[in-house]
Protein backbone atom coordinates (compact mmCIF):
# COMPACT_ATOMS: atom_id res chain seq x y z
CA UNK A 1 0.00 0.00 0.00
CA UNK A 2 1.34 3.32 -0.92
CA UNK A 3 1.42 5.50 1.68
CA UNK A 4 -0.85 8.71 1.18
CA UNK A 5 -0.93 12.11 2.29
CA UNK A 6 2.08 13.85 4.41
CA UNK A 7 5.48 12.94 5.42
CA UNK A 8 7.02 12.83 8.90
CA UNK A 9 8.64 16.08 8.06
CA UNK A 10 5.39 17.75 6.85
CA UNK A 11 3.35 16.18 10.06
CA UNK A 12 5.86 17.92 11.98
CA UNK A 13 5.55 20.97 10.17
CA UNK A 14 1.94 21.04 10.45
CA UNK A 15 1.94 20.73 13.76
CA UNK A 16 4.80 23.03 14.53
CA UNK A 17 2.07 25.86 13.32
CA UNK A 18 0.30 25.23 16.97
CA UNK A 19 3.61 26.99 18.21
CA UNK A 20 2.68 30.31 20.00
CA UNK A 21 5.23 32.86 20.83
CA UNK A 22 6.35 32.23 24.30
CA UNK A 23 5.30 29.01 24.96
CA UNK A 24 6.92 26.50 27.00
CA UNK A 25 6.49 23.08 25.08
CA UNK A 26 7.73 19.73 25.63
CA UNK A 27 8.26 17.51 22.60
CA UNK A 28 8.09 13.34 22.64
CA UNK A 29 9.72 11.01 21.00
CA UNK A 30 9.67 10.10 17.11
CA UNK A 31 7.40 12.46 15.07
CA UNK A 32 7.56 15.14 18.14
CA UNK A 33 11.03 15.27 18.27
CA UNK A 34 11.43 17.13 14.38
CA UNK A 35 8.79 19.68 15.46
CA UNK A 36 11.63 22.25 16.63
CA UNK A 37 13.15 22.05 13.38
CA UNK A 38 9.89 23.79 11.74
CA UNK A 39 9.29 26.71 14.74
CA UNK A 40 7.89 29.54 12.48
CA UNK A 41 9.86 32.30 11.48
CA UNK A 42 9.49 34.76 14.25
CA UNK A 43 8.28 32.68 17.17
CA UNK A 44 10.01 32.39 20.28
CA UNK A 45 9.27 29.25 21.89
CA UNK A 46 11.21 27.56 25.05
CA UNK A 47 11.34 24.07 24.31
CA UNK A 48 11.50 21.88 27.53
CA UNK A 49 13.09 18.62 27.63
CA UNK A 50 12.38 16.36 30.35
CA UNK A 51 15.90 14.87 31.58
CA UNK A 52 16.47 18.42 32.82
CA UNK A 53 16.89 21.48 30.17
CA UNK A 54 15.01 24.55 29.52
CA UNK A 55 16.05 26.58 26.77
CA UNK A 56 17.69 24.32 24.63
CA UNK A 57 18.40 25.10 20.73
CA UNK A 58 18.82 23.35 17.24
CA UNK A 59 20.36 19.64 17.63
CA UNK A 60 24.49 19.80 17.65
CA UNK A 61 25.04 18.06 14.56
CA UNK A 62 29.08 18.11 14.48
CA UNK A 63 32.15 17.43 16.70
CA UNK A 64 32.49 21.46 17.46
CA UNK A 65 29.39 21.71 18.99
CA UNK A 66 28.59 18.17 20.69
CA UNK A 67 28.82 17.94 24.10
CA UNK A 68 27.29 14.69 25.85
CA UNK A 69 26.00 16.77 29.20
CA UNK A 70 23.58 18.46 27.06
CA UNK A 71 21.61 15.90 25.41
CA UNK A 72 17.32 16.14 25.10
CA UNK A 73 14.85 13.68 26.40
CA UNK A 74 15.51 11.79 23.27
CA UNK A 75 19.20 11.31 23.91
CA UNK A 76 20.68 13.89 20.94
CA UNK A 77 22.99 16.14 21.79
CA UNK A 78 21.75 19.79 21.78
CA UNK A 79 22.53 23.16 21.54
CA UNK A 80 21.70 26.07 24.21
CA UNK A 81 19.86 29.82 23.73
CA UNK A 82 20.89 32.08 25.74
CA UNK A 83 18.69 32.26 28.69
CA UNK A 84 18.57 28.41 28.86
CA UNK A 85 18.65 26.06 32.45
CA UNK A 86 19.42 23.16 33.95
CA UNK A 87 17.72 21.35 36.91
CA UNK A 88 16.90 17.71 38.32
CA UNK A 89 14.37 15.69 37.36
CA UNK A 90 11.97 16.39 40.70
CA UNK A 91 11.92 19.99 39.14
CA UNK A 92 11.68 19.01 35.74
CA UNK A 93 8.13 16.99 36.44
CA UNK A 94 7.32 20.14 39.04
CA UNK A 95 7.30 22.05 35.57
CA UNK A 96 5.82 19.20 34.02
CA UNK A 97 2.96 17.85 36.30
CA UNK A 98 2.34 21.11 37.61
CA UNK A 99 1.08 22.24 34.84
CA UNK A 100 3.68 24.58 33.98
CA UNK A 101 4.22 23.59 30.51
CA UNK A 102 2.01 24.49 27.45
CA UNK A 103 2.29 22.35 25.23
CA UNK A 104 2.78 18.77 24.73
CA UNK A 105 3.47 17.15 21.59
CA UNK A 106 3.64 12.80 21.88
CA UNK A 107 3.51 10.14 19.08
CA UNK A 108 0.49 7.73 19.73
CA UNK A 109 -0.39 4.11 18.97
CA UNK A 110 -3.81 4.88 19.57
CA UNK A 111 -6.18 7.78 20.08
CA UNK A 112 -9.93 7.10 20.97
CA UNK A 113 -12.70 9.12 20.65
CA UNK A 114 -12.49 10.48 23.65
CA UNK A 115 -8.95 11.44 23.53
CA UNK A 116 -7.85 8.36 25.38
CA UNK A 117 -4.12 8.16 24.75
CA UNK A 118 -2.33 5.20 24.24
CA UNK A 119 1.28 5.58 23.41
CA UNK A 120 3.73 3.29 25.52
CA UNK A 121 2.97 -0.28 24.56
CA UNK A 122 1.81 -2.68 21.55
CA UNK A 123 0.42 -6.02 24.16
CA UNK A 124 1.57 -8.54 21.73
CA UNK A 125 5.14 -7.33 22.33
CA UNK A 126 4.66 -8.14 26.11
CA UNK A 127 6.69 -5.32 27.00
CA UNK A 128 6.90 -1.06 26.92
CA UNK A 129 8.30 1.94 28.54
CA UNK A 130 6.18 4.78 29.88
CA UNK A 131 8.83 7.17 29.95
CA UNK A 132 7.74 10.68 31.07
CA UNK A 133 4.61 10.42 28.54
CA UNK A 134 1.86 9.61 31.64
CA UNK A 135 2.92 12.53 33.53
CA UNK A 136 3.07 14.96 30.19
CA UNK A 137 -0.38 13.68 29.18
CA UNK A 138 -2.19 14.80 32.42
CA UNK A 139 0.04 17.56 33.11
CA UNK A 140 0.26 19.56 30.26
CA UNK A 141 -2.02 22.17 29.31
CA UNK A 142 -2.54 21.07 25.94
CA UNK A 143 -2.09 18.08 24.04
CA UNK A 144 -0.80 16.88 20.29
CA UNK A 145 -1.03 13.57 19.23
CA UNK A 146 1.38 12.99 15.66
CA UNK A 147 1.43 9.95 14.15
CA UNK A 148 0.78 7.94 11.24
CA UNK A 149 -3.05 7.70 10.47
CA UNK A 150 -3.19 3.66 10.40
CA UNK A 151 -1.10 1.42 11.19
CA UNK A 152 1.73 -0.91 9.08
CA UNK A 153 -0.72 -3.19 8.37
CA UNK A 154 -4.20 -0.59 7.52
CA UNK A 155 -5.42 -0.67 10.87
CA UNK A 156 -6.98 2.76 12.30
CA UNK A 157 -5.09 4.24 14.81
CA UNK A 158 -8.08 6.02 15.99
CA UNK A 159 -10.49 4.14 17.62
CA UNK A 160 -13.95 3.75 19.17
CA UNK A 161 -12.29 2.41 22.43
CA UNK A 162 -7.95 2.09 23.00
CA UNK A 163 -7.43 -2.06 22.95
CA UNK A 164 -3.57 -1.01 23.55
CA UNK A 165 -2.82 0.13 27.58
CA UNK A 166 -3.57 3.47 28.10
CA UNK A 167 -1.03 6.32 28.86
CA UNK A 168 -3.80 8.78 29.87
CA UNK A 169 -7.88 9.30 29.72
CA UNK A 170 -9.39 12.14 27.71
CA UNK A 171 -5.60 14.02 27.36
CA UNK A 172 -5.86 14.64 23.85
CA UNK A 173 -6.83 18.17 22.26
CA UNK A 174 -5.11 17.79 18.56
CA UNK A 175 -4.21 14.90 16.37
CA UNK A 176 -2.18 15.72 13.29
CA UNK A 177 -1.40 12.29 11.19
CA UNK A 178 -0.51 12.31 7.48
CA UNK A 179 -4.09 12.52 6.49
CA UNK A 180 -5.63 15.11 8.17
CA UNK A 181 -6.08 17.30 11.38
CA UNK A 182 -8.48 16.22 13.85
CA UNK A 183 -9.57 17.70 16.72
CA UNK A 184 -11.04 16.16 20.03
CA UNK A 185 -14.02 17.89 21.11
CA UNK A 186 -16.93 16.58 23.69
CA UNK A 187 -19.07 15.72 20.82
CA UNK A 188 -16.88 13.55 18.95
CA UNK A 189 -13.74 13.69 16.42
CA UNK A 190 -13.86 17.02 14.39
CA UNK A 191 -11.97 16.71 10.99
CA UNK A 192 -10.46 19.96 10.08
CA UNK A 193 -8.39 20.07 7.65
CA UNK A 194 -7.25 17.22 4.93
CA UNK A 195 -3.73 16.37 3.53
CA UNK A 196 -3.44 17.76 0.17
CA UNK A 197 -5.04 15.06 -2.26
CA UNK A 198 -6.70 13.27 0.76
CA UNK A 199 -10.56 13.21 0.77
CA UNK A 200 -12.83 13.15 3.86
CA UNK A 201 -14.17 9.91 2.65
CA UNK A 202 -10.95 8.36 2.23
CA UNK A 203 -9.75 9.35 5.78
CA UNK A 204 -13.34 8.51 7.59
CA UNK A 205 -12.61 4.79 6.00
CA UNK A 206 -9.77 4.37 7.66
CA UNK A 207 -11.19 5.48 10.98
CA UNK A 208 -13.13 3.89 13.21
CA UNK A 209 -15.27 6.68 15.06
CA UNK A 210 -17.65 8.48 13.14
CA UNK A 211 -15.74 11.85 12.01
CA UNK A 212 -17.89 15.11 12.70
CA UNK A 213 -17.50 17.20 9.16
CA UNK A 214 -16.22 20.47 10.10
CA UNK A 215 -18.03 23.29 8.71
CA UNK A 216 -14.60 25.51 8.16
CA UNK A 217 -13.38 22.02 6.47
CA UNK A 218 -10.22 22.92 4.31
CA UNK A 219 -6.76 21.78 3.03
CA UNK A 220 -4.21 21.72 5.29
CA UNK A 221 -1.38 24.64 5.06
CA UNK A 222 1.89 23.67 5.25
CA UNK B 1 34.82 11.14 58.25
CA UNK B 2 37.00 9.82 55.14
CA UNK B 3 34.76 9.99 52.11
CA UNK B 4 37.62 10.02 49.86
CA UNK B 5 38.01 6.21 48.28
CA UNK B 6 40.86 6.17 45.75
CA UNK B 7 38.89 3.25 43.90
CA UNK B 8 35.72 2.59 42.38
CA UNK B 9 36.20 -0.64 43.84
CA UNK B 10 36.89 0.03 47.49
CA UNK B 11 34.09 2.25 47.42
CA UNK B 12 31.34 -0.31 46.64
CA UNK B 13 33.50 -2.70 48.58
CA UNK B 14 30.68 -3.42 51.17
CA UNK B 15 27.46 -3.67 48.47
CA UNK B 16 26.41 -7.30 48.94
CA UNK B 17 24.29 -9.38 47.09
CA UNK B 18 20.87 -8.49 47.29
CA UNK B 19 21.42 -5.21 47.53
CA UNK B 20 18.78 -2.50 46.58
CA UNK B 21 21.08 0.04 44.38
CA UNK B 22 20.21 3.49 42.76
CA UNK B 23 22.06 4.54 39.53
CA UNK B 24 21.65 8.22 38.28
CA UNK B 25 21.60 8.95 34.96
CA UNK B 26 19.47 9.85 31.52
CA UNK B 27 20.62 7.88 29.20
CA UNK B 28 24.18 7.46 29.64
CA UNK B 29 24.45 11.63 30.86
CA UNK B 30 24.93 11.38 34.48
CA UNK B 31 25.46 7.34 34.77
CA UNK B 32 27.87 6.49 37.75
CA UNK B 33 29.97 4.33 34.74
CA UNK B 34 32.83 3.80 37.24
CA UNK B 35 30.63 2.58 39.90
CA UNK B 36 28.35 -0.26 37.48
CA UNK B 37 31.90 -0.89 35.94
CA UNK B 38 33.33 -1.81 39.54
CA UNK B 39 29.90 -3.95 40.48
CA UNK B 40 30.38 -5.59 36.97
CA UNK B 41 33.49 -6.74 38.60
CA UNK B 42 32.83 -7.53 41.91
CA UNK B 43 29.86 -9.84 40.95
CA UNK B 44 27.07 -8.48 43.34
CA UNK B 45 23.75 -10.61 42.61
CA UNK B 46 20.33 -10.72 42.85
CA UNK B 47 20.72 -6.69 42.64
CA UNK B 48 17.72 -4.88 42.50
CA UNK B 49 18.19 -1.41 40.00
CA UNK B 50 16.16 1.23 40.66
CA UNK B 51 17.05 3.64 37.43
CA UNK B 52 15.62 5.73 34.62
CA UNK B 53 16.57 3.23 31.87
CA UNK B 54 18.74 0.55 31.45
CA UNK B 55 20.49 -0.01 28.20
CA UNK B 56 19.87 3.56 26.56
CA UNK B 57 24.11 3.63 26.41
CA UNK B 58 24.48 3.72 30.10
CA UNK B 59 26.05 0.42 31.13
CA UNK B 60 23.82 -1.16 33.40
CA UNK B 61 23.41 -3.89 30.52
CA UNK B 62 26.30 -5.36 31.96
CA UNK B 63 24.67 -6.40 35.32
CA UNK B 64 22.26 -7.63 33.12
CA UNK B 65 24.11 -9.61 30.71
CA UNK B 66 25.97 -11.20 33.95
CA UNK B 67 22.38 -12.19 35.40
CA UNK B 68 23.20 -10.05 38.59
CA UNK B 69 20.00 -8.15 38.60
CA UNK B 70 16.80 -10.01 40.49
CA UNK B 71 14.61 -6.44 39.91
CA UNK B 72 14.43 -3.30 37.70
CA UNK B 73 12.61 -0.66 38.58
CA UNK B 74 12.06 2.16 36.20
CA UNK B 75 10.97 4.41 33.77
CA UNK B 76 12.56 3.19 30.80
CA UNK B 77 13.59 -0.19 30.46
CA UNK B 78 12.77 -1.28 27.11
CA UNK B 79 12.90 0.49 23.79
CA UNK B 80 11.84 -0.09 20.50
CA UNK B 81 15.02 -0.91 18.33
CA UNK B 82 15.95 -2.55 15.14
CA UNK B 83 18.92 -4.81 16.51
CA UNK B 84 17.65 -7.42 18.33
CA UNK B 85 16.63 -7.42 21.83
CA UNK B 86 18.62 -5.74 24.35
CA UNK B 87 19.77 -8.11 26.88
CA UNK B 88 16.82 -6.44 30.00
CA UNK B 89 14.14 -7.65 27.28
CA UNK B 90 15.77 -11.11 26.77
CA UNK B 91 15.97 -11.52 30.63
CA UNK B 92 11.94 -9.92 31.13
CA UNK B 93 11.02 -12.36 28.62
CA UNK B 94 12.28 -15.08 30.08
CA UNK B 95 11.38 -14.47 33.71
CA UNK B 96 14.83 -13.70 35.08
CA UNK B 97 14.39 -10.65 36.35
CA UNK B 98 11.04 -8.65 36.96
CA UNK B 99 10.69 -5.54 35.83
CA UNK B 100 8.02 -2.58 37.74
CA UNK B 101 7.49 0.30 34.80
CA UNK B 102 7.04 3.72 36.90
CA UNK B 103 5.76 7.01 35.07
CA UNK B 104 8.87 9.00 35.29
CA UNK B 105 7.46 11.90 37.29
CA UNK B 106 6.07 9.85 39.50
CA UNK B 107 9.71 7.67 40.00
CA UNK B 108 11.11 10.64 40.75
CA UNK B 109 8.70 11.83 43.41
CA UNK B 110 8.53 8.55 44.87
CA UNK B 111 12.50 8.47 45.24
CA UNK B 112 11.96 12.38 46.36
CA UNK B 113 9.44 11.09 48.67
CA UNK B 114 12.12 8.51 50.53
CA UNK B 115 14.43 10.67 50.92
CA UNK B 116 12.25 13.31 52.54
CA UNK B 117 10.47 11.35 54.92
CA UNK B 118 6.95 11.71 53.78
CA UNK B 119 5.02 8.37 53.84
CA UNK B 120 3.27 8.93 50.19
CA UNK B 121 1.71 11.38 47.65
CA UNK B 122 -0.79 11.49 45.54
CA UNK B 123 -0.54 12.24 42.00
CA UNK B 124 -2.91 12.74 39.18
CA UNK B 125 -0.43 10.77 36.64
CA UNK B 126 -1.81 7.17 35.97
CA UNK B 127 -5.25 7.11 36.73
CA UNK B 128 -6.95 4.69 34.65
CA UNK B 129 -4.07 3.19 33.17
CA UNK B 130 -2.18 0.01 34.18
CA UNK B 131 -0.32 1.95 36.71
CA UNK B 132 -3.35 2.20 38.62
CA UNK B 133 -3.73 -1.33 39.22
CA UNK B 134 -3.83 -1.77 43.01
CA UNK B 135 -2.81 1.76 44.78
CA UNK B 136 -5.61 3.79 46.45
CA UNK B 137 -7.55 6.15 44.45
CA UNK B 138 -8.69 9.46 46.11
CA UNK B 139 -10.74 12.69 44.58
CA UNK B 140 -9.45 15.90 46.07
CA UNK B 141 -10.63 19.50 44.69
CA UNK B 142 -12.16 17.29 42.06
CA UNK B 143 -9.05 15.71 40.56
CA UNK B 144 -8.61 11.89 40.57
CA UNK B 145 -5.08 11.03 42.07
CA UNK B 146 -3.92 7.62 42.79
CA UNK B 147 -1.16 7.05 46.19
CA UNK B 148 2.02 6.53 45.57
CA UNK B 149 4.60 4.97 48.09
CA UNK B 150 8.02 6.42 48.50
CA UNK B 151 11.41 4.33 47.06
CA UNK B 152 14.34 4.59 48.89
CA UNK B 153 17.61 1.94 48.22
CA UNK B 154 20.69 0.14 50.45
CA UNK B 155 22.89 2.72 48.46
CA UNK B 156 22.88 5.38 45.83
CA UNK B 157 25.52 5.23 42.96
CA UNK B 158 25.09 8.94 41.36
CA UNK B 159 27.25 10.70 39.10
CA UNK B 160 28.52 14.58 39.76
CA UNK B 161 31.38 16.69 37.99
CA UNK B 162 33.00 17.72 41.07
CA UNK B 163 32.93 17.36 44.76
CA UNK B 164 34.46 18.77 47.76
CA UNK B 165 36.02 16.37 50.45
CA UNK B 166 33.01 16.95 52.22
CA UNK B 167 30.94 15.99 49.66
CA UNK B 168 29.72 18.60 48.38
CA UNK B 169 28.97 18.09 44.45
CA UNK B 170 27.92 20.63 41.82
CA UNK B 171 26.93 19.09 38.56
CA UNK B 172 27.67 19.88 34.98
CA UNK B 173 24.69 20.30 31.68
CA UNK B 174 21.85 17.97 31.82
CA UNK B 175 24.14 15.36 34.12
CA UNK B 176 21.74 16.10 37.06
CA UNK B 177 18.86 14.55 36.50
CA UNK B 178 18.38 11.59 38.93
CA UNK B 179 21.36 12.44 40.94
CA UNK B 180 20.43 14.89 43.28
CA UNK B 181 17.23 12.93 44.58
CA UNK B 182 18.82 9.96 44.43
CA UNK B 183 21.43 11.44 47.04
CA UNK B 184 18.96 11.80 49.34
CA UNK B 185 17.12 8.73 49.68
CA UNK B 186 19.90 5.73 50.38
CA UNK B 187 21.06 4.60 53.17
CA UNK B 188 24.63 5.06 51.68
CA UNK B 189 25.61 7.50 48.81
CA UNK B 190 28.46 7.10 46.42
CA UNK B 191 29.48 9.91 44.07
CA UNK B 192 31.48 9.02 41.24
CA UNK B 193 33.07 12.28 39.95
CA UNK B 194 35.40 14.17 37.36
CA UNK B 195 37.31 15.92 39.98
CA UNK B 196 37.36 16.23 43.48
CA UNK B 197 38.55 19.66 45.02
CA UNK B 198 39.68 21.03 48.53
CA UNK B 199 36.52 21.97 50.94
CA UNK B 200 36.43 26.27 50.40
CA UNK B 201 36.93 25.43 46.41
CA UNK B 202 33.39 24.96 46.13
CA UNK B 203 31.28 28.38 45.85
CA UNK B 204 28.50 27.71 48.53
CA UNK B 205 25.91 29.55 45.68
CA UNK B 206 26.26 26.73 43.29
CA UNK B 207 26.53 23.72 45.63
CA UNK B 208 23.44 21.53 44.25
CA UNK B 209 23.55 18.56 46.67
CA UNK B 210 24.61 19.46 49.83
CA UNK B 211 27.82 16.84 51.45
CA UNK B 212 25.41 15.60 54.23
CA UNK B 213 23.67 13.62 51.41
CA UNK B 214 27.45 12.09 50.41
CA UNK B 215 28.83 9.38 52.16
CA UNK B 216 31.77 8.42 49.52
CA UNK B 217 33.07 10.16 46.80
CA UNK B 218 35.54 8.76 43.96
CA UNK B 219 37.48 10.44 41.12
CA UNK B 220 37.31 8.36 37.87
CA UNK B 221 37.17 8.81 33.78
CA UNK B 222 34.35 10.19 32.40
CA UNK B 223 32.46 8.45 29.64
CA UNK B 224 31.04 9.74 27.17
CA UNK B 225 28.91 7.83 24.49
CA UNK B 226 30.00 6.71 21.00
CA UNK B 227 26.67 8.15 19.56
CA UNK B 228 22.99 7.77 19.91
CA UNK B 229 20.19 5.74 18.19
Amino acid sequence: MTQMGLTREQIARRVARELQEGMIVNLGIGIPTLVSDYTPDGVNVIFQAENGILGYGPIAADESNIDWDRINASGQPVTLLPGACFFHSADSFTMIRGGHVDLVVLGGLQVSEKGDLANWMVPSRGMGSIGGAMDLAVGAKRVIVAMEHTTKTGEPRLVNECSYPLTAGGAVDLIVTNLAAIQVTPAGLLLEELAPGVTFDYVQSLTEPFLIRSANLREMEL
Amino acid sequence: MKKVYATAAEAIADVDHGAVIMFGGFFSNGSPTNLILALAEKGTKNVTAISNNIGLVDRLDILCQNKQLRKFIGAFPFRATSQGRPPIQEAFLAKEVEVEVVPMGTFVERIRAGGAGIGGFYTPTGIDTVAAEGKEERTINGVRYLLEMPLKADFAFIKAFKADTMGNLIYRGSMRNFNPIMATAARITIADVEEIVEVGELDPEVIITPGIFVDRIVKGPKHDPDGFD
